[in-house]
């Protein structure tokens, strides 16, 4: 692990780099209101389709340009942030919380527990994820609940397999063998001992799952069935710009490059953490 | 393998029967009588219980009979076969494409192991598999679609080409009868969202690879091949490779299923008429036969995927050929 070596002391760049980019689009997300230069649903044929602020006929005030129907496209991109960034909390925390418990279960208590989770697993690695999320919110109706509920509901599994798997080569270690002689129960030694091991991995799972969520979202909206359409989303705004695309290119670049830092930094966050956190590599 | 099929069937019918959306209602004109909708229903069979219904769809399942796709009123089974082949071709053009990419980077990479350039694909893939098909789909309608218009960016084959094909594998009849306007228009039309599909694994497998290759290259066996005198590069190929392969290869049979999975977004985004475009159309109108019949297609897929990679890997493995 190259990258660990680099990370063991101090911050590493990536880790400043994917930081920096997220607490920025979390600031602006959070003070949308008064960071916005324009209301994200405010339309205006007047002004459709502007390009951005360098190129000829832009108009001052809408830096990024607007959509076809007049709406500023950075207030839209700000606000959108906020759809995205409670979709990658709420729905990464809630897989989160399920599959690394049932990962710990299945992992550290092993027998007809695992085989139950573990069939599951395989069951759920049958479908399609993304058609699967479309099924889901389809049944759940549109909405910011749902959104997160088909999220966490097909996510799952990716902590679960990995915790699981940790969890089972931590059973395996001296360090539980001596945690039983001495007296303390299977349910203590799952939860004070192979669980802080384990935290690591449920880290940078997490943090990468938070960009797969912001991308589940983005991917909802595209296919129009994500919150609301009058709420901008960045998949929305997406879809939008996809539409458009020989008109109006910025429609679909802006949101698309912010979606690329997004989750980039989301994944590379992860990994530092992990680099930094990981009590063997420390 | 068939508990699986099982579960997925057993899912897929509970979550889409409690969906409080009405499809027979989207179906009749408004206005209807109360006695249409009951005849309708009848017809499709929505009058029974749950457990009737699951066990009578299963029962025809079992027969080859999907049921008719309410919205298309055609047999799902013969809807689902009509658009597989597409799905199926691009897949498979992804994954040659991710092959093809993710070894030769893989190649390259332990060949100059230790130096920029090994960093410069470590990097290139770190920051290539962060990035999912969609994002790559993008990107390259942006690229390749807008900014330098040289691939199209929707559908399968120009409409304006008369098509002699017999089947829906359009891309196979075309080679196997050697028209290569057809062939290279088919291309033109999958080459983007097969990129799209294949960057990640093409990823995937340059870093797992490489991985391998270095750990193989550090090998008694290996050492002795390059101490007579072969190349870097004749090492890797004909001696490491073949062993390094096999920790990839298991990999990348689920990375394959994740690719599978990724042509429902990708074929949409590319307006391509394959399986997972119709899945979202059937999604967006509700018909619950065709849903049905599209993920147990799917889930079929990917069980046969693991399938072949298990029977691949006992194949390849020297331990388990001769244990």
């Amino acid at each position: 692990m190259d990258e660990a070596r680099t990370s063991r002391r101090g911050l590493s760049p990536r880790l400043w780099l994917a930081g920096g980019w997220l607490i920025l689009a979390l600031a602006a997300a959070t003070f949308a209101p008064l960071i916005a230069p324009q209301d994200p649903l405010a339309q205006d044929l007047m002004l459709e389709r502007l390009p951005p602020f360098w190129l000829d006929g832009a108009e001052s005030g809408y830096w990024l340009g607007t959509d076809s129907l007049g709406r500023d496209l950075l207030s839209r991109l700000i606000f959108g942030g906020r759809i995205a960034f409670i979709v990658a909390f709420a729905a990464a925390t809630s897989a989160c919380l399920i599959g690394s418990a049932l990962g710990l279960i299945a992992g550290y208590f092993g027998g007809w527990a695992d085989r139950f989770i573990s069939r599951i697993v395989d069951i759920w690695m049958a479908f399609p994820p993304v058609l699967f999320a479309i099924l889901l919110v389809a049944v759940l109706g549109t909405g910011l609940s749902s959104v997160i509920i088909a999220i966490a509901v097909i996510d799952w599994t990716r902590f679960c397999r990995v915790i699981r798997a940790e969890a089972m080569s931590q059973a395996r270690m001296d360090y539980v063998e001596s945690a039983r002689i001495a007296g303390y129960g299977r349910i203590g030694i799952m939860l004070r001992e192979v669980l802080p091991n384990v935290l690591p991995s449920v880290v940078a799972l997490l943090s990468l799952e938070m960009g797969i969520a912001v991308i589940v979202e983005a991917i909802l909206s595209f296919v129009n069935l994500s919150i609301s359409t009058d709420d901008p989303t960045w998949g929305s705004i997406i879809a939008e710009g996809r539409l458009s695309i020989h008109q109006a290119w910025w429609v679909l670049v802006f949101p698309l490059i912010t979606l690329i830092l997004t989750v980039l930094s989301f994944s590379q966050f992860g990994e530092g953490l992990k680099a930094r956190f990981d009590p063997v590599l420390r | 393998m068939l508990v699986t099929l099982f579960g997925v069937a057993v899912v897929v019918f509970v979550v889409i029967r409690v969906a409080p959306g009405d499809p027979i209602a989207m179906m009749l004109p408004p206005g209807a009588s109360d006695a249409d909708i009951a005849r309708l229903r009848a017809l499709y069979g929505l009058d029974k219980t749950l457990v009737q219904q699951f066990f009578i769809w299963l029962a025809g399942v079992l027969h080859g009979d999907f049921g008719t796709s309410i919205s298309l009123r055609q047999d799902v089974l013969g809807l689902v076969f009509n658009r597989l082949p597409a799905t199926l071709e691009l897949a498979t053009v992804a994954l040659l494409m991710a092959i093809a990419i993710g070894v030769t980077a893989a190649i390259l990479g332990a060949r100059s192991r230790g130096t920029a350039v090994e960093a410069g694909i470590d990097i290139a893939s770190g920051a290539t598999l962060s990035i999912p098909d969609f994002l790559w789909g993008l990107v390259l309608i942006l690229l390749f679609g807008v900014l330098i218009p040289v691939f199209d960016i929707s559908g399968r084959v120009s409409p304006q080409l008369d098509l002699p094909f017999v089947t829906q594998f359009y891309l196979v009849e075309s080679i196997l009868r050697l028209r290569f306007d057809l062939i290279w228009d088919l291309l033109k039309h999958m080459l983007m969202p097969a990129v799209a599909l294949a960057l990640p694994l093409a990823a995937i497998i340059a870093q797992l690879l490489k991985q391998s290759l270095k750990e193989v290259l550090d090998l008694d066996y290996v050492v002795l091949a390059r101490v007579k005198g072969f190349s870097e590069t004749q090492v890797i190929l004909r001696e490491a490779l073949k062993n390094a392969a096999l920790p990839t290869l298991t990999l990348v049979g689920v990375q394959f299923t994740f690719l599978i999975g990724g042509t429902v977004i990708v074929e949409r985004l590319f307006s391509y008429e394959g399986l997972g475009n119709m899945a979202i159309d059937a999604v967006i109108n509700r018909d619950l036969p065709l849903i049905q019949g599209i993920v147990l297609v799917f889930a079929l897929l990917f069980v046969l995927v693991n399938l072949a990679v298990d029977m691949m890997y006992a194949l390849l493995n020297p331990r388990l050929r001769h244990g």
